[in-house]
């Protein structure tokens, strides 16, 4: 039985109570319900799914969201305290009796088990020892006979059966010696608490390493605040984070955290938003502007309607995608995976053939009185030495780091796959608009042919363009409205995609765009050429404007690159990337833009449907290619790219055409992640390649394969210690890239 | 006498491995319930094999018992799904599969394994 908090939205009377009650009443294996319209919220009894509650709730026409408890990270944290101490405890319990019999026996002061006084001592050795196995490493036993029913094995497998079979072997000889040549009656109980031992520490220490490699997802919840300030019946009342309703009105002081996301509604002020977008600059909030939970207002104090609330928040979104991701494999770990799921059995195998190797071959190697100690303690160092957690770690553990830095750093990558492609780019192409430009163009002059005036040109180019969302035409009617001119209907309107708009104004037909509508529409244009050229080599976009065919004069528009532009761009040459430039604009201002950030290849008049195709094209080419674009417009290029990249979406992270989800507006954030996707997968091939030279070399070693040559065999002992170590190194070599750093420092 | 008993049992012992781990399987646990409860303890899932319907919505409750980190995370990879199991609570995963085949659940490292059975409607 289960006890769950739901925010509920759109009740707006007791009526609402009771028909969300009797929603809640039809889900199977609910026990218990209550509704409070107060808050907004449900607390839910009985073994039922969430998504079933909600869906019900849904259906009935009002909104649900599962509240997450704050205290559940706490309560991780606490329970994996407990845990790392505990294996603390059993590693110390195991040590306080295996080192002393280690360090006794090395001194020779041990009776021999060839008389009755010595079988005593050694039996209740022997049991002090069970108890110490018992103690400090029941769970492997018990682990490992419950995997063994469900026809698995598992690392619990390989250590109950190396210290169950020492102990069983040195118990056995200590009731009756006679069973081995009197050279083989050697008692192995210091080597099974010594191995428990440091097992144990080795889990241990590896528990510790592990809580840092989420430390970016323990950020991210982190920034959930824990109480909002809402108004309710007028007043101000400060109520836990979970209370908070849809639509309810939200006060946020100088320096607090915004609880939820929502839309400000009274006020204004500057919002810290680099803990989920990079961007370091504060930004604006006035009223209408979307506020975001987790980020901190700076100065000034306002009000917002609570939009978003519990998992719907963009944070709460971030935090999902980020676990998600982290839980993916790339390619890269599927081979490590497929040895991972054969890899116990067969070791067991080896183990039983290394036991018969020695039994049969070894009378060559040593006498034959100690043939079975020496099968039995190869047998047992096989067991012990081979660690299939190195392998199964070696993937997740580098991406978990790796996403999470690079959630940090404003980048959002969606899966594994994407993260192992992302560092095989060859290729990156980049819309300019919006892209490299701040996408925030403005007129930079008018020039006039004839006898037209500039203001009637702006005019007849404004009247045409304000119905229209381009961030070009919306430069034209600002310019016009800065100059106060009164604009005119616009009537028989068409777009024509690539090229530009024509209408009917003031009786006149009216044309607006590039040369190629000018030219399709036989416009002479030949006046105006050498003016259009010049402006387009400053990186200006020149619009031409005809009105009843003739040339009547040309809009420049110029759209400001960005200031980190031609740093990224640098950026990705150096990391062995070209970069290609997609835009609409004609050549020469393309060739402008080119020129002036180094740009490899640029495409120039591209219409938006032919974006696609040009990634194709160098897909064709044979590069590995990466698409950066708003993912709205540029949804199929980036989908037919290799790594999508949806750029300066703000926190808007449900962008499914992308692989990459870039929080902030810079181009900074593709190095980044490109960088960070390098490095993480450069962290994998370390990780999987001292796993696999650790088991590959390591198991021969210990089935004796350097004894015929050099007469050394390697100690149980030694085998446990570095079993124990294998797993902490793959974890610690992972947390190498918490220490990534942004190449851009764009945070 | 005694070496040909060790040789024979070690090769039976052999083949047993073989046969245990690869070529059995263990019986499916068969569901025709909406939820499933699934403890998380001692390296294993239990049950471990689980047989459902295709085409119907089915609730999976995991509920962890053991505190290592080897059991924090359940793993889905040809479902494209995964959870964060939190300690001692149950933590759910609503799944309709419309395609009958074997779907294996894992923790991230491989140990705990465990796989769904999707048997086609009307099976």
């Amino acid at each position: 039985m289960t006890v769950k908090h739901f925010s509920i939205g759109g009740m707006s009377c007791a009526g609402c109570v009771a028909s969300v009650e009797k929603a809640l009443k039809k889900v199977d294996g609910l026990e218990s319900s209550s509704v409070n319209f107060a808050e907004h919220t449900a607390e839910v009894e009985g073994n039922f799914s969430s998504d079933v509650l909600i869906k019900a709730v849904v259906d009935a026409g009002y909104e649900a969201a599962l509240l997450q408890s704050e205290e559940d990270a706490a309560e991780k944290e606490a329970a994996e305290f407990t845990h790392y101490r505990n294996l603390l405890k059993k590693s110390f319990v195991a040590a306080l009796v295996g080192v002393p019999l280690f360090v006794l026996g090395m001194s020779g002061l041990l009776p021999d088990l060839n008389n009755t006084q010595g079988q005593i001592i050694w039996f209740l050795i022997g049991l002090v020892t069970a108890f110490v196995m018992w103690f400090s490493g029941g769970y492997f036993f018990t682990g490992a006979w419950k995997s063994l029913k469900n026809h698995n094995a598992n690392m619990d497998t390989l250590i109950a059966l190396g210290t169950g079979t020492a102990w069983v072997f040195s118990m056995v000889i200590t009731i009756n010696p006679e069973l081995v040549p009197s050279l083989a009656r050697h008692a192995y109980f210091e080597a099974a608490a010594i191995i428990i031992a440091l097992i144990n520490f080795g889990s241990a220490l590896e528990m510790r390493a592990r809580g840092k490699t989420s430390e970016a997802i323990k950020r991210l919840i982190g920034l959930q605040p824990k109480t909002a300030r809402v108004i309710r019946d007028g007043k101000e009342t400060d109520v836990d984070i979970s209370q908070v309703g849809l639509n309810e009105t939200v006060r946020v002081r100088p320096g607090e955290k915004i609880p939820v996301d929502g839309v400000v509604i009274d006020g204004h002020s500057s919002v810290d938003e680099s803990m989920l977008t990079g961007e370091p600059l504060a930004v604006e909030k006035n009223i209408d502007d979307e506020v975001v939970g987790g980020t901190i207002n700076k100065a000034g104090t306002f009000l917002f309607v609570a939009k978003k609330i519990g998992s719907e928040t963009a944070l709460a979104q971030i935090i999902a995608l980020v676990r998600k991701a982290q839980n993916s494999k790339p390619a890269i770990g599927k081979l490590a995976d497929r040895i991972s799921a054969i890899f116990v059995p067969t070791v067991l195998i080896i183990a039983v053939i290394t036991f018969l190797t020695w039994f049969n071959f070894a009378p060559g190697l040593v006498t034959d009185d100690v043939r079975v100690s020496y099968a039995l303690v190869t047998m047992m160092t096989v067991l012990i030495i081979a660690c299939p957690c190195a392998l199964g770690l070696a993937t997740p553990i580098s991406i978990m780091v790796g996403v999470g830095k690079a959630a940090e750093l404003g980048v959002l990558i969606r899966n594994g796959d994407a993260l192992q492609t992302a560092g095989k780019l060859d290729a990156v192409v980049l819309d300019k608009t919006g892209t490299i430009t701040k996408g925030q163009p403005s007129v930079t002059s008018v020039i006039t042919f004839g006898e037209q005036r500039q203001e009637d040109v702006l005019m007849y180019a404004a009247s045409l363009e304000q119905g229209s969302e381009h961030p070009l035409a919306e430069a034209i009617v600002n310019a016009a409205r800065d100059k106060e001119i009164a604009l005119s209907s616009a009537e028989d309107f068409a777009a024509i995609a690539g090229h530009g708009v024509k209408a009917t104004i003031l009786q006149k037909n009216i044309l607006l765009g590039n040369a190629a509508l000018m030219k399709n529409n036989d416009v002479d244009i030949t006046a105006g050429l050498e003016q259009s050229e010049a402006l387009a080599a400053q990186a200006q976009t020149p619009v031409f404007l005809a009105i009843n065919n003739q040339l009547a004069g040309i809009v420049s528009v110029a759209d400001p690159i960005k200031e980190d532009s031609a740093q990224a761009i640098k950026a990705l040459h150096q990391l062995g990337i070209k970069v290609v430039m997609l835009t609409g604009d004609n050549k020469h201002t393309a060739k402008a833009v080119a020129q002036q950030l180094s740009i490899d290849e640029y495409f120039a008049e591209v219409l938006p449907e032919d974006k696609e195709q040009k990634v194709a094209l160098l897909q064709s080419q044979g590069n590995v290619v990466g698409m950066v674009g708003d993912g709205i417009n540029d949804a199929p290029a980036l989908a037919r790219a290799d790594v999508g990249f949806a750029i300066g979406t703000g926190t808007d992270v449900a962008i499914e055409s992308a692989d990459v989800t870039l929080m902030r507006g810079s181009l900074l954030g593709v190095v980044d992640a490109i960088a960070i996707s390098k490095a993480t997968v450069k962290n994998i091939k370390q990780n999987l390649f001292g796993a696999f030279v650790y088991n590959s070399l390591g198991i021969p070693v210990a089935a004796g394969i350097l004894f015929p040559f050099t007469g050394i065999l390697l100690n149980p002992m030694i085998a446990g210690a570095a079993m124990a170590m294998s797993s902490v190194t793959v974890v610690s070599n992972a947390n190498r890239l918490r220490w990534f750093r942004s190449a851009g420092v764009s945070k | 006498m005694i070496d040909i008993l060790i040789n024979v049992s070690g090769l039976m012992l052999i083949a047993a491995i073989v046969w245990w781990f690869w070529l059995s399987d263990p019986e499916a646990k068969r569901i025709n319930d909406q939820l499933i409860e699934i403890l998380v303890e001692d390296g294993v899932y239990a049950p471990a094999r689980i047989e459902i319907p295709a085409n119907q919505s089915v609730t999976l409750r995991f509920l962890r018992k053991d505190a290592s980190p080897c059991a924090e995370k359940v793993i889905f990879e040809q479902l494209d799904k995964s959870l964060e199991l939190a300690l001692s609570q149950p933590t759910e995963l609503t799944l309709s599969i419309a395609e009958a085949g074997e779907y294996a659940f894992t923790c991230e490292m491989q140990m705990y394994r465990g796989s769904l059975i999707v048997r086609a409607e009307g099976l």
